[in-house]
């Protein structure tokens, strides 16, 4: 049996509007297991996002509850659709300062830093401004000041939405191959069928708000992955078939 | 096209100095023409060698030292409190409920109003002028650090909740970065407040500084006294705001990025 990292049973989450309130999220069920990579998928405001910030501590939710991992508490890092790098701080700084923030020191904590940005590719912008980076270039950033955290559950709230469609493809093969060598446990938040299917050990579907997972897919396919399995015949029909998930889900 | 446009630069820092230069000329010129009695308007010349009088004498440099320690004391500690009860106002809404019925009714005093009553309370030594620098100062700040804090952007919070910062971290690495645009806003508005509220204290009832200065030698019909004594005041005003902006380009060299 494999190792459980978080498992989230029944949990609900309503913000409070002048209407009653808004359920963003309602009777969610999941199960994450050590070391794998999990996407959900589903229309807009289903609250996918809001499901993240729950787990990252950011939000607290009004039902239900989430479980960790031998009643640890485990890492836990996230990346936001915006990159969110603080702009008084350079690269180095700004992928140093969870570290910082847990009490290491500053020498310790750049250093850290320092190697991430070299598995990230962004030597020599160490001390740019993140103003002077392209889209592409911050969400590294971002990634890496994650991934510094050593977290046994990354948290990935579309990390790639804001890219264009070159530089998306790319930034999901570095996280594949950084994944692969790396292996937290992966919650990721997409919008491309293609992009969960490559990636994903396994999909959720989420139905519209109030957000509820209405299918889990298993991707049955083999480790490492490489980016021409895109071209694939069963890889398309498992696309085809997620694809028709939400369709159904969407009318 | 850079050194171009250096050299436009270089030649346009040139016409300012030199439009005060002119102006002083035609002023010179008009109080020789016209024979204008010195204690009505005196001739620029005239002020220049009371000041370098006055300079000789120590008195000009014991006064303006006078008013500078007001200025600077006053501002210091105004701003300390505005920076403590801004952060305090920000984070707790019912503190600010209770507080600031009365901030703003002692904002909505004119300072010249209560500068009696301080010197009625303190006596006409330093001690009232520097509680009216204090008081002037405090409110542009104090709301500028609320404003600030408050405008910090909901993700970055929330980016700080997932890092698990503590308070201490979330001020350090957000609060301050944030604030501190909007702060040193408050700052320079502050920083001339300041010596206009040193000086309504010292017209209003003192024993040395530039405003006792200005009130003396208006007595003896010395005009001349009065405008090196305005021009003092000029200057502090002047450096007071310069520091402040050479700090804040310092402190937020990010900003001037993109």
């Amino acid at each position: 049996m494999r190792k459980v990292i978080a498992s989230i049973e029944n949990l609900g989450m309503t913000f409070p509007s002048e209407n009653g309130g808004l359920q963003a999220l309602s009777d969610i069920n999941l199960t994450l297991y050590d070391r794998e990579f999990v996407c959900i998928i589903g229309p807009s405001g289903s609250g996918k996002s809001t499901l993240l910030r729950i787990l990252a501590d950011v939000l607290v939710p009004t039902e239900g509850k989430v479980t960790f991992a031998d009643g640890q508490n485990p890492n836990r890092a996230i990346v936001f659709q915006s990159s969110n790098l603080l702009p008084w701080m350079n690269v180095i700084q700004n992928i140093a300062l969870p570290l910082k923030i847990r009490g290491a020191d500053e020498k310790e904590a750049l250093s850290q830093a320092g190697n991430w940005i070299r598995r990230v590719g962004l030597n020599g912008f160490e001390y740019e401004w993140p103003q002077n980076l392209s889209g592409g270039m911050k969400q590294r950033v971002a990634i890496a000041r994650a991934l510094v955290q050593q977290p046994e559950l990354l948290l990935l709230d579309e990390p790639f939405g804001s890219l264009d469609a070159l530089t998306r493809d790319q930034m999901g093969l570095e996280l594949l191959k950084t994944w692969e060598t790396f292996h937290p446990t992966v919650l990721m938040v997409t919008h491309s069928i293609t992009e969960a299917v490559l990636l994903a050990d396994r999909v959720a579907v989420f139905s519209k708000r109030p957000g509820q997972i209405i299918h889990e897919l298993e991707i049955p396919f083999q480790r490492p992955r490489s980016p021409e399995l895109r071209d694939e015949i069963k890889f398309l029909q498992v696309v085809k078939k997620l694809r028709g998930m939400i369709v159904t889900e969407s009318i | 096209m850079q050194r171009y446009g250096n050299k436009g630069n270089t030649l346009r820092h040139l016409i300012p100095p030199l439009s005060i230069c002119v102006g002083l000329c035609i002023w010179e010129i008009l109080v020789r023409i016209f024979d204008y009695p010195p204690f009505i308007l005196p001739a620029p010349s005239q002020i220049f060698s009371r000041l370098i009088e006055s300079i000789a004498s120590g008195v000009l440099l014991y006064h303006t030292g006078i008013t500078l320690i007001e200025v600077l004391t006053g501002s210091i500690i105004g701003t300390i409190l505005a920076l403590l009860t801004g952060y305090l106002l920000a984070h707790h809404p019912i503190a600010e409920n209770v507080l600031f019925p009365y901030i703003v009714a002692s904002q909505s005093i004119p300072m010249a109003a209560i500068a009696p009553l301080l010197i009625i309370w303190f006596g006409s030594g330093i001690m009232p002028k520097i509680l009216i620098c204090a008081l002037v100062v405090f409110f542009p700040i104090q709301i500028n650090v609320i404003i600030g804090l408050r405008d910090i952007q909901r993700n970055f919070l929330d980016l700080m909740k997932s890092m698990h910062a503590n308070r201490k971290a979330q001020l350090k690495y957000l609060e301050i970065p944030a604030a501190l645009p909007v702060v040193f806003g408050g700052l320079r508005i502050s920083a001339t407040l300041s010596v206009i509220g040193a000086v309504v204290g010292e017209l209003t009832g003192a024993d040395a500084g530039l405003g006792y200065l200005i009130n003396t030698a208006r007595g003896q019909y010395d005009t001349a006294m009065v405008f090196v004594a305005v021009f003092m005041l000029m200057i502090i005003s002047i450096l007071l705001y310069v520091l402040i902006l050479a700090i804040e380009k310092r402190t937020l060299r990010w900003q001037t990025v993109q």
